[in-house]
């Protein structure tokens, strides 16, 4: 898969992060080519949610060592606005109600001030409104969800379709999926996984973070991660995640606790 | 010594006792409303402006922020008047029968009198005075009991003009009365308005005042409100102005049984601001709605003061007021509640939300409930804080950058008080105007 004396879309190197002075990732290191879908898994704690986070650039998540570079660039300064034109897109665990800005709006918004930043005219609003209704159409959203604030009184099923079909009006190179299969039964998380193989694409890389194996069956990876203790404890193939499933995190938390 | 200090009048209150004896031979009225007008004086005389150690001006120590009392605004002349002609435009472009007022003062070529639908008079309140119309006698200073309460004693002692407007026994106005009152003089000067409104049996009408001032005026507004039983009456207040403008406001109404009533405060400008509304329930089935936004910056003051007294039985009122702080504001907000002893089956709540966007802004909220009877619902709600920084990392993980993020979510929070506006194109202005706002502070 991976190419020679090309740049990598990502790499993190040697990452270190703090969240509330305490050190959550403690050296962690990742690449990812274009074209590349790769899994994250670990257990509860292992630092999964604050890989995500840190990369998307939540504040009060202090990389205190090491760099993640987006083609070759440090993106751990930029805002998390700058990242995002830049083409990361994290699609979030708990996706937040926002009371009072309708789905629509929040859409046209993002999707405008991205476009403006990378140098490109707005969307007109009649083709705005047909890519929304087409890609909201393939996710099963209803189109009355689209008038109602953004997530509020949402299922949790409804958030997470709502976070893909960001994730397909956005267009990212580098898509982070955070736990987007907690909480979906298994036609939503049908749904979901179809929207996020049709984003798959030779230009496009993913990072799918999880803790179940299941996901996996519709997302299929390319490279497989166990994340522990804040590092990348292991790396394979997909089979990887098969036997993750069989045997449980057991073995990797006892592997992470020796070599910390 | 201190207590010859204490009686001793401030220059603002010895100014505004001049002021009156000096302009009485000139202020419209005779017999009961030059009566009304002596005792409101002398009641002025005695209390002098609110200050500090009133309790419903605790937040709002209007002695001290006044330091001084401008002269009593003259007849306004043309170029006043050719300045006033886009007064009020904050309103939008909505079809409203435009009634002026420049520098507190009826200006019959601005207004627009003409073909005035079945049921609905319209009237300068100087003329009305001066001519001594049957509802001035009926409702004119009686509207609401306002003992101890300086700034209407003084409005009432130095009213000078508005508007009267009458909407007759179920008579249902299409297009909204909007009563427009700007301060255009080129001197600073002291304003006095008062306007009546009587919304009779089963009326209906929308009426939108817009407040705006040159530099440095003062501005004393009272309206007094008579909404009939079954009528259903919509009436919305706009203030802007300079950041050195004082601009205080009494609203005192008195609504039937079986109305709906709906009023919104919106204030978007003024240096220091005094909104009460005093709202009295006298029939029963009655459904109110009182809400407001504000959006404040640099040092306004804007307070915002609401007693809703349910005097009869089974009115459900609604409060709800949001304010957006920046810079270092200060937003207060007082509401009394008051039910009395057989206003039995009260639905009564009040929610007031403050939205901090500096460490320097102050939000003082101070609700209250007085109940004297037992079968009631009552409540109220407080809220001051911060942007959500949650939601804002989530708007800018989409690639929506600070400000912008933090302007949708401003807009979403003042939104959400604005929605309870039922005139849509009104709606949208109020909506405009906050945009703007944000534009202005970098949004």
């Amino acid at each position: 898969m991976r190419r020679k004396h090309e740049v990598p879309m990502l790499e993190v190197k040697n990452l270190h992060v703090n969240v509330d002075d305490r050190e959550i990732l403690k050296g962690l290191d990742l690449t990812v080519n274009k074209g590349e879908v790769h899994a994250i898994m670990g257990p509860n704690g292992s630092g999964k949610s604050t890989l995500a986070y840190v990369m998307a650039g939540k504040p009060g998540y202090q990389a205190t060592e090491g760099e993640i570079l987006l083609d070759g660039e440090n993106v751990l300064a930029m805002e998390p606005d700058e990242r995002a034109a830049k083409g990361v897109f994290l699609a979030f665990q708990y996706p937040l109600e926002i009371p009072g800005v309708a789905t629509m709006t929040f859409l046209r918004t993002a999707l405008n001030a991205q476009r403006k930043k990378r140098g490109q005219a707005e969307l007109s609003t009649p083709e705005f409104l047909k890519t929304v209704r087409e890609t909201a159409g393939m996710l099963e959203i209803d189109q009355e969800m689209l008038r109602r604030a953004v997530n509020v009184g949402f299922s949790g099923g409804e958030k997470k379709r709502n976070e893909i079909l960001q994730m397909a009006l956005l267009q990212p190179r580098l898509c982070v999926l955070d736990e987007t299969d907690s909480g979906l039964d298994i036609d939503a998380l049908k749904i979901v996984a179809d929207g996020v193989n049709r984003l798959r694409s030779p230009e496009r890389a993913m990072i799918v973070i999880t803790h179940y194996q299941r996901l996996l069956n519709h997302i299929v990876p390319d490279v497989v991660h166990v994340l522990s203790r804040g590092r990348i404890a292991k790396t394979g193939g997909k089979e990887l995640a098969l036997e993750l499933e069989a045997k449980g995190y057991a073995e990797f938390q006892d592997e992470a606790a020796l070599a910390s | 010594m201190n207590a010859e200090v204490r009686s001793m009048k401030t220059n603002a209150e010895q100014a505004l006792a001049e002021a009156f004896v000096s302009a009485k031979p000139t202020l419209p009225g005779d017999g009961q409303v030059s009566a009304l007008r002596e005792a409101a004086f002398r009641s002025f005389e005695a209390e002098g402006l609110p200050h500090r150690r009133i309790e419903e001006w605790k937040y709002t120590d209007l002695r001290a922020l006044m330091r001084d009392a401008k002269p009593i605004a003259g007849t306004p002349d043309a170029a006043a008047k050719s300045r006033a002609k886009s007064a009020g435009l904050l309103v939008g472009d909505i079809d409203a029968r435009r009634i002026v007022f420049v520098d507190g003062m009826f200006v019959p070529e601005l207004s627009d009198l003409a073909n005035l639908s079945p049921g609905l008079t319209i009237r300068s309140m100087a003329e009305a005075m001066a001519a001594g119309d049957p509802q001035l006698a009926a409702h004119l200073g009686k509207v609401v009991s306002s003992e101890r309460e300086g700034v209407l004693a003084l409005n009432t002692a130095l009213m000078r003009d508005g508007a009267l407007v009458r909407v007759a026994k179920g008579a249902t106005l299409e297009r909204p009365i909007h009563l427009v009152f700007a301060a255009t003089g080129a001197r600073p000067a002291s304003v006095f308005t008062r306007s009546l409104v009587v919304i009779e049996e089963g009326a209906r009408a929308m009426l939108v005042e817009s407040h705006d001032a040159a530099a440095a005026h003062q501005v004393n507004t009272a309206l007094e409100l008579v909404v009939g039983d079954g009528a259903h009456f919509d009436h919305i207040k706009i203030t802007s102005g300079p950041s050195d403008l004082i601009h205080v406001s009494s609203l005192m109404a008195a609504i039937g049984a079986r109305a709906r009533f709906n009023d919104f405060a919106f204030n978007i400008g003024g240096g220091v601001v005094r909104n009460q509304l005093f709202v009295r329930f006298d029939g029963e089935g009655t459904l109110a709605g009182i809400r407001g936004a504000s959006l404040l910056k640099g040092k306004q003051h804007v307070d915002t003061t609401v007693v809703a007294e349910h005097k009869a039985g089974g009115c459900q009122s609604r409060e709800m007021f949001a304010a957006v702080l920046d810079g270092e504001s200060r937003g207060v907000f007082q509401g009394k509640i008051i039910v009395q002893p057989h206003a039995q089956q009260t639905d009564a709540k009040m929610m007031t939300r403050a939205l901090l966007l500096s460490e320097e802004a102050e939000a003082d909220n101070k609700p209250e409930l007085e109940i004297f009877a037992d079968d009631v619902q009552c409540g109220h709600g407080a809220t001051t804080g911060a942007l959500d920084q949650d939601l804002k990392f989530y708007l800018m993980a989409r690639g929506i950058p600070e400000p912008e993020a933090e302007a949708l979510l401003v807009q979403a929070f003042v939104g959400e008080a604005i929605e309870g506006i039922e005139h849509a194109g009104l709606r949208d202005a109020l909506m405009e105007q906050v945009v703007a706002w944000l534009k202005a502070r970098g949004g």
